[in-house]
């Protein structure tokens, strides 16, 4: 039976048809889904939001040493942060099946930066598998476990957003339970640094089994195409004029604009089956290489010394590919996109804080105190935006602690860090004690939605559940940074807009390091909901009303404006947060009684 | 037969992935190669949000090629142009929200917006059906179930999946307690589309003056 799945809903069923019995990872777009939909369809999983990916990597491993089937899920950059255990958990190889899902996001829809992780993997000796249908997702996490238990190797399956955000009909299966391996240990192997100078041959020999497993695994696969002279025929030693190398997404936009032309399908990336692709080359006059990201297949094809080929030189780095881009680069006709930018304004429409957001009390503080603020990942990303433009600096997880600092040291007086509740458990907690360790004097928000927000709501150690919602130990906010020797330390209600002003400013102003935790859960939060909490929606009694535009200036999405030009609440919008009643001085702002106001 | 290309775009929280979902279900119950591509994350909060649904004998690229699209549905009038550029000038469709969102985070926006959208576009040559999905929406009881409506419309449009394949996708899918509101705003968008607004519209406009 086929079902309609999301790519990384493929990827989680392959996990459970596979056997696998622990998954772990940290939300990161576009690798979120696997794990919730672990959650949600596959109890036979013990399935887990961990601290981060590096934290989630090691469990991983600790798993997988100890004999069961692991999957663990990070979107790319992820991968740098659990890179220390993935470069050398190669060296002593797996017991049981080990897969790590790189998620990379060409176009940087959700991301900081672009980065091909095939490279990661090339530095740490690790085979590559790149799917590139939702089939695929399934198939290749069941085939990358087999060979992950074959060669005893961390196996990476790279998607890429395209390919993990895109659904396909997939062929279902059933699951096969895989025997647990025995641990047995071994200082040599896997306890003594030492000895890994021992193990650094073995590391080697691996990748030379692996090109030999390259050049056979029906995964790389040459479909040959049609020619003038008809069908196509392996054995004819006439080159032809044109052939595709390809892989992942890209696979199928080199099928839809060149349906005919003979394609070698890479499913193994790295290592790449050598003989297999210099005899491709050699069959045809010119080889087209399109991989989404860095040239990787390409210069390792070049390193063999194939010199028709054709690759970045025409598609490009940068940014997503797309069939429109493919036929364009190779002179396939499409049609001619019409540009009416000259005649019409085509506005932007970026994201933005969502009604009720807590976020926005802390913003309107921040670009009112007018100081220098390190922003984090997150949807506060966003208050580096026009109304608030609040946010001067924005570079990876865990980031604005340190930047903060160093910006102190650089002269910035008052300098401001602000991070999420997650991001903060993830990467921030040894830059607050570094901070405090070395004298800073700078504030730090914690904003303590009680949730990871930007990818969609899922909990961490501080929130106080498990991915599967049962309750959890509640990390302590506010007892950790003053355990880390921060003083001045300010709980505040998000929403209460005088306390969060004030907290900010009396930080600010303080001698020391300081922190305030704003906190107020995340309106998306299913709890939140105004129903659930039997509270009304609020609105503007005109009677009363000034037209004095003072709750306008809260940025509120669910306030516009009358053709009288009163201020009106979308009762289907508002969440009662209560922000523009605290900011109207005419009292002209209430939850609705009631009836209609 | 050759592949149906759709574009669905709006505003974040207008239920733009909602309707493309129910569409790629639906064209996979009419047993067709289905593939879909979506947006998530950040994109979502209030931001512009598109999903490209394919379906036919055999689909390559979940992404529609520009100036391919059979139907451009835009659950909004400024995403509906943002899109614009996908609709096949010769067979294709832009459906579109007669409906203004105005960009909250972008400097002036309210005076930057681009109102004669439709009137721009038909000049241009492009085939624009306008709607008034958000004001019969309000009229039904629920400004939300705009979604419901254009796809009713675009059902019309891409009529390769039979109407009771249609409803029997949205009776799987649709939760009970708003499958009779959403089942009514589907067969407005139907006959919406039909008549180009005209009588539907003010049908549904006097019957709303009963509640």
């Amino acid at each position: 039976m086929k079902e309609l799945l999301l790519g990384n809903e493929a990827i989680a069923r392959g996990a459970w048809e596979a056997g696998v019995k622990f998954a772990a990872g940290y939300p990161g777009t576009p690798s979120t889904e696997i794990l919730e939909t672990l959650a949600k369809k596959y109890p036979e999983i013990d399935a887990q939001w961990s601290a981060n990916e590096k934290v989630a990597f090691e469990e991983g491993m600790g798993a997988a040493i100890g004999g069961l089937r692991v999957l663990v899920t990070m979107k790319m950059v992820g991968l740098n942060v659990a890179a220390d255990a993935f470069m050398v958990f190669p060296y002593s190889g797996t017991n049981g099946g080990f897969v790590v899902i790189s998620a990379d996001d060409p176009g940087m829809h959700s991301s900081q930066n672009e980065q091909d992780n095939r490279y990661l993997a090339l530095m740490a000796k690790v085979p590559v598998l790149e799917p590139s249908d939702a089939q695929e997702c399934k198939d290749f996490i069941k085939l990358g476990m087999e060979i992950s238990e074959q060669f005893s190797v961390p196996v990476m399956v790279r998607t890429t957003t395209r390919l993990a955000h895109h659904k396909g009909l997939v062929e279902m299966g059933e699951r096969v339970e895989a025997p647990q391996r025995e641990f047995v240990p071994d200082p040599r192997r896997f306890s003594v640094p030492i000895y890994r100078t021992l193990l650094r041959p073995g590391v080697e020999k691996r990748l030379e089994a692996l090109r030999a497993y390259a050049e056979i695994t029906p995964i790389n696969r040459i479909e040959w195409g049609v020619t003038s002279q008809g069908a196509g025929d392996p054995s004819s030693t006439a080159r032809r004029p044109v052939g595709f190398v390809t892989c992942s997404i890209a696979y199928q936009y080199v099928r839809e604009v060149m349906p005919e032309a003979s394609v070698f399908r890479l499913g193994l990336t790295h290592p790449l089956p050598q003989r297999a692709l210099q005899a491709f080359c050699a069959a045809h006059e010119t080889v087209y290489v399109v991989e989404e990201g860095e040239p990787f297949i390409e210069e390792a094809m070049k390193a063999m010394g194939i010199t028709n080929l054709v690759g970045k030189r025409l598609f490009g780095v940068i940014g997503e590919y797309s069939p429109e881009r493919i036929a364009r680069a190779i002179g396939v006709s499409v049609p001619e996109k019409p540009d009416y930018s000259q005649e019409i304004t085509l506005l932007p429409r970026p994201p933005m804080f969502c009604v009720g957001c807590g976020h926005r009390t802390v913003f309107d503080t921040l670009r009112q105190l007018k100081v220098t603020v390190a922003g984090d990942i997150g949807c506060y990303t966003m208050g580096a935006l026009p109304p608030y433009e609040a946010s001067h600096t924005t570079f990876c997880m865990g980031a604005s602690i340190g930047t903060a600092f160093g910006l102190e040291r650089a002269g910035h007086r008052r300098t401001v860090a602000i991070i999420g509740d997650s991001t903060f458990v993830h990467a921030g907690i040894p830059s607050l004690i570094d901070a405090v360790y070395n004298g800073s004097s700078l504030t730090l928000i914690i904003l303590d939605n009680a949730t990871t927000g930007m990818t969609g709501q899922q909990p961490h150690p501080a929130a106080g559940t498990t991915l599967r919602g049962k309750p959890a130990p509640k990390l302590d906010l506010e007892g950790l940074v003053r355990a880390a020797g921060v003083k001045q330390v300010q709980v505040v209600d998000t929403w209460q807009r005088r306390d969060v002003v004030r907290a900010i400013r009396e930080a600010v102003s303080y001698e020391g390091p300081a922190v305030v935790i704003a906190q107020g859960p995340c309106m998306r939060l299913p709890e939140m909901k105004l129903s659930e909490r039997g509270e009304k929606p609020y609105f503007v009694d005109e009677a009363v009303c000034t037209k004095c535009d003072a709750c306008f200036k809260v940025w509120c999405p669910a306030i516009t404006r009358t053709a009288q030009g009163f201020p009106v609440i979308d009762a289907l919008e508002c969440t009662a947060c209560t922000v523009c009643a605290q900011v109207c001085p005419a009292d002209a702002i209430g939850p609705m009684g009631g009836g209609c106001p | 037969m050759t592949v149906t290309n759709l574009i669905f775009a709006g505003v974040g929280g207008q239920g733009v992935l909602l309707i493309a979902e129910l569409t790629a279900r639906a064209a996979v119950a009419a047993r067709f190669d289905v593939k879909q591509t979506e947006v998530h994350g950040v994109s979502q909060r209030g931001g512009s949000v598109e999903s490209h649904v394919r379906f036919g004998p055999t689909v390559y690229s979940p992404l529609v090629i520009p100036g391919q699209g059979d139907v451009v549905v835009g659950l909004e009038k400024l995403e509906g142009l943002r899109y614009a550029h996908f609709v096949n000038l010769e067979r294709g469709v832009l459906l579109v929200n007669d409906h203004e969102i105005i960009p909250g985070s972008v400097a002036k926006a309210a005076e930057r917006y681009p109102h004669n959208t439709i009137e721009f576009l038909r000049q241009k040559g492009l085939n624009v059906i306008a709607l008034p999905a958000s004001t019969c929406a309000r009229d039904l009881g629920d400004g939300r179930i705009a979604n419901m409506i254009m796809l009713g419309a675009m059902s019309v449009l891409a009529p390769q999946v039979p109407k009771e394949v249609w409803l029997a996708t949205l009776n799987e899918r649709v939760p009970p307690k708003y499958r009779e509101l959403n089942l009514r705003a589907f067969e407005i968008g139907r006959r919406l589309v039909k008549d180009e607004g005209g009588q539907t519209r003010a049908e549904v406009a006097a019957a709303a003056s009963h509640f």
